[in-house]
């Protein structure tokens, strides 16, 4: 029986990478029995093989729609808060701070957004597209200024390049002191927030493009060779245009970053929409008008989003079935292949290795000063746990919500989707307050059936335990893991599931079998990005963590605030240093694959 | 399964510094002043009484915090570093009054609620920092921060910060509107870069030559001065000068200590705040802080008393509170961070 139906499966899985055939052959082995039953009788409607278990679809549509609910409860708590009277903000929003603060918010997310297309896709197609010295570490040094937070960037780059600075002392080595300080750029500034927040940001764009390239077909590219394309017209028509969906989710995740920085930009002199929320809130005495606001900033937020999602219609976005071998690397010339080496290494040189290097100078003198604090290791212990379990069920939920919409691809599904990533597109502090509402109506009704149980001092469950900072994570987060998977999934053929349910295997089987194993760069690139974004997380996780815990993130804000971030740079190291072990993990995963 | 386990042993570790947040011994503190400043307060009371204090430290929210909490909630004592969450807290209806002979005694009643229901228990001025080389004179009003003889020459951080807010709001009180919005164009127009950074980046800018006079806060000073040699160059290259009003003092802003209206450890609450304003914690707000002491008598730290004596403006510290959204709005009106 067995070989009666492998020809027909493998056939149309001929020249296949070997690894997705492997598994298709083992799932054919260990599915023998099921599938004979399918090919004696072909009649056999598909649903019935899963008419006993429960429906798959089903139960993801509708842990969907509760996952959706969760992230939809800060904005729901926002949007009451909003429907609040506001007093007479809005005059003054409107007379004098909106149009300044939606033309910075607009430069600097275009700007953002372009340098780090820039960066981030044209280091990932000399990546992918060529061989040269030093590709192997860059290889997992170009994904790490993911682990340093924007605000870490703004205050060493500013220490670096300010007047007294490293900089300024090197030059008037050179120049009268006047003249040197003439020549450093003014880096607080909207032109120096564009070029520090791109160099830490541009990695969501070259995870996103670097996974696509890297498992592209030449059969394109070889077809237009063939036809006498030049190199240029095969880049500009071919192969870019195919990278679009991931370029759109990583340029969607990078303007997310940039709405939501506060930190950077206050303190680069940015007046973004996001800081008029504070002043609004904080100066004006108005919650409401701050809640209104920052509605304001989600409808902005809900455009992008549905402009990449059209961007993506427009891409043909399912690669044939028929895809067949990978492109393989050129190699290049030593000139060239020195010069591709410098343009790659140049991004991570400035976005991890110089931050890194000041930090650890800093962080060694502090020690020998006055030694490494006890509590650190305490405060790294929390953030790592928090990162771990919020990341597990970010992780776990995105999936939920992307198969919902595979499996039934209808309108509640796609509604599901959309809501699942608005948690990104809300600044931290808002975001947590907005939690603050539901979040505590659940404490205390907890609190008040324990204590109707005879429970003297219940205390509040999820707020005092770290759980109430597990959900503001992965209510934040959650966008990441969502847009990776759905790329992901749009490179596996549709075809591939229904070859497998056409012998009788359940959609958990196809899940189990073809799905996840297509999707672990997917997953495991979406798991580094959640887990890094945790361990930065500062805002939500500075209002809503239990007493007497402290993060890392929080433990460099505590120095920060009180003018003295040097002392907090043990605390940025350990975030750093934790970052790196899964980062160069993945990119050895996926060079494997490949 | 090993690592399962190891998970859920750690995710206990983090519910377990709650447990017991209520029990006899204990005191649970909510402080927009960052833990790292106030720990060695706190160890000393628990040394002094045995009450072991719990602490969360946010840099906004915290009010919304304790109200969403409710009942149920920790928070005994809110600690705040400026005078807007004081007043954003009492607004919120989160506090009840301390209601303490000893308060009552020892803060001057300019800087405690006429109702009880928050107490200062350090001061900061607003102050100046000038370039040694290039600033001739001592004495400064803020009046004459708008004088056009200082065009060009003046740095300072957004106009919206709670420390700038809070000087713009003193001299609303004292002005009204028109005044003041002539005065912050005045301001405006003397900047010599778009207002950014802090009060440490200011001092930065004016040692290294970008302006001549920076507005910042005294204990930023002093901690460039003594606690880091990287920073002492800029504490250096400038002198700090403590302006006045014409006919006034110095606008000072206050840290400030609430009870929260459910507090479950009621009486430890009492004896923390008491204690705030002991010789001794007054003691290490002036030595460890550089603040200014709210209890007479405490001696200054020497670096603080460098700047000569602080007269405090007589400006009731609850009027100043009721101008902040003015002020706010005649920042953005005058496009003082623009």
């Amino acid at each position: 029986m067995t070989a009666v139906v492998q020809p027909t499966l493998t056939a149309s899985l001929h020249d296949r990478p070997a690894f997705q055939e492997q598994r298709v052959r083992q799932l054919s082995k260990d599915e023998a029995w099921s599938r004979r039953i399918m090919v004696r009788d072909t009649m056999v409607p598909i649903t019935t093989a899963g008419r006993a278990a429960p429906r798959a679809d089903l139960v993801a549509l509708i842990l969907a729609l509760l996952t959706a609910l969760l992230v939809a409860a800060p904005v729901l708590s926002l949007l009451l808060i909003a429907w609040q009277p506001a007093g007479d903000v809005w005059p003054v929003l409107l007379a004098y701070v909106l149009q300044p603060a939606i033309t910075d918010t607009a430069l600097l997310v275009l700007g953002v957004g372009s340098l780090t297309l820039l960066i981030g896709a044209g280091t990932a197609f000399l990546m992918t597209s060529f061989d040269f010295p030093g590709r192997r570490v860059l290889l997992w040094l170009l994904p790490l200024p993911l682990a340093v937070p924007t605000y870490l960037v703004a205050y060493v780059y500013v220490d670096l390049f300010e007047p007294l600075g490293l900089i300024h002392r090197v030059l008037t080595l050179a120049l009268p002191s006047a003249d040197a300080l003439a020549l450093l750029p003014a880096l607080r500034s909207l032109p120096g927030a564009v070029l520090l927040l791109g160099l830490v940001l541009y990695p969501y764009v070259y995870l996103a493009a670097q996974a696509l390239w890297q498992a592209q077909s030449a059969d394109a590219s070889e077809a237009a060779r063939v036809l006498g394309a030049s190199r240029g017209t095969i880049f500009w028509r071919i192969t870019l245009p195919m990278a679009r969906p991931a370029l759109a989710v990583g340029a969607a995740l990078v303007a997310l970053e940039t709405l939501n920085d506060i930190g950077a930009s206050e303190y680069l002199g940015v007046r973004t929409l996001t800081v008029a929320v504070f002043t609004t809130w904080l100066n004006r005495g108005s919650l409401a008008g701050a809640a209104q606001l920052a509605l304001v900033l989600l409808c902005l937020v809900a455009l992008l989003i549905a402009i990449e999602r059209i961007a993506r219609r427009k891409a043909s976005v399912e690669l044939p079935s028929e895809a067949t071998r990978l492109k393989p690397r050129t190699a290049l010339s030593a000139r060239r292949g020195w010069a591709a080496l410098t343009i790659c290494l140049l991004p991570p040189l400035l976005g991890f290795i110089v931050p890194v290097l000041y930090l650890l100078g800093t962080a060694l003198r502090r020690a020998v000063l006055s030694g490494i604090e006890p509590s650190l290791w305490r405060d790294a212990l929390h953030t790592v746990t928090l990162a771990v379990i919020a990341t597990g069920l970010a992780l776990l939920l995105a999936l939920i919500v992307m198969l919902a919409q595979r499996w039934r691809a209808d309108r509640t599904s796609a509604i599901a989707t959309s809501v699942a990533q608005l948690g990104y597109a809300l600044p931290g502090t808002v975001l947590a307050l907005g939690l603050l509402t539901p979040l505590l109506a659940f404490d205390n009704a907890i609190a008040a059936i324990a204590a109707s149980m005879g429970n003297a001092a219940p205390g509040l469950l999820l707020i005092g335990s770290g759980g109430a900072l597990v959900l503001a994570y992965v209510i934040r987060f959650l966008a990441v893991p969502t847009g990776l998977l759905r790329a992901g999934f749009e490179q596996i053929p549709r075809d591939y599931d229904d070859s497998v349910r056409a012998v009788g295997a359940g959609r958990l089987t196809a899940l189990w079998r073809i799905d996840l194993p297509l999707l672990k760069p997917a997953l495991l690139g979406a798991a580094i990005v959640v887990f890094v974004d945790c361990l930065k997380e500062l805002p939500a996780t500075l209002l809503l963590r239990p007493l007497n815990v402290e993060t890392l993130a929080t433990s460099i804000y505590q120095y920060a605030s009180r003018g003295s971030f040097e002392d907090g740079a043990m605390a940025a190291l350990i975030i750093v240093a934790a970052s790196v072990p899964p980062v160069i993990w993945l990119t050895r995963f996926s060079e494997r694959r490949s | 399964m090993p690592r399962f386990r190891a998970i859920a042993l750690a995710a206990l570790a983090l519910v377990l510094p709650t447990a017991g947040s209520r029990a006899a011994d204990q005191v649970n503190v909510y402080t927009y002043r960052e833990t790292k400043l106030v720990q060695p307060l706190f160890d000393a009371f628990t040394r002094e009484t045995g009450i072991a204090v719990n602490v969360i430290s946010a840099s906004s929210g915290l009010e919304q915090r304790i109200k969403a909490e409710g009942a149920n909630s920790p928070a005994d004592v809110l600690l705040t570093v400026d005078i807007g969450r004081i007043d954003d807290a009492v607004l919120a209806g989160i506090t009840q009054p301390i209601k303490s002979a000893v308060i009552d005694e020892i803060v001057p009643p300019q800087y405690r609620d006429p109702n009880g229901h928050w107490a200062g228990i350090s001061m900061r001025a607003r102050v100046i920092y000038a370039a040694k080389d290039r600033v001739k004179q001592d004495t400064i009003s803020y009046e004459e921060l708008a004088d056009p003889k200082w065009k060009g020459k003046i740095c300072i951080r957004s106009g919206q910060h709670i420390y700038n807010n809070a000087l713009f709001a003193a001299y609303l009180a004292k002005y009204g509107e028109q005044k003041t919005e002539q005065w912050l164009r005045g301001l405006k127009a003397n900047l010599a870069q778009k207002p950014s950074g802090g009060d440490r980046e200011t001092a930065r800018d004016v040692a290294a030559g970008k302006c001549d006079l920076g507005i910042g806060n005294t204990y930023y000073w002093a901690l460039m001065m003594n606690a880091d040699p990287d920073k002492k160059p800029w504490a250096e290259a400038t002198k700090v000068l403590l302006p006045t009003f014409v006919g006034g003092g110095t606008h000072v802003n206050l840290s400030g200590v609430l009870l929260t209206k459910h507090a479950p450890n009621h009486a430890n609450a009492v004896k923390l705040i008491e204690w705030l304003v002991s010789d001794s914690a007054q003691q290490i707000y002036a030595d460890s802080n550089y603040e200014y002491p709210i209890r007479p008598g405490v001696p200054l730290n020497a670096t603080v008393a460098s700047y000569g004596k602080l007269i405090a403006d007589p400006m009731p510290i609850a009027k100043i509170a009721a101008q902040r959204k003015a002020a706010s709005i005649l920042v953005d009106k005058v496009g003082f961070d623009n």
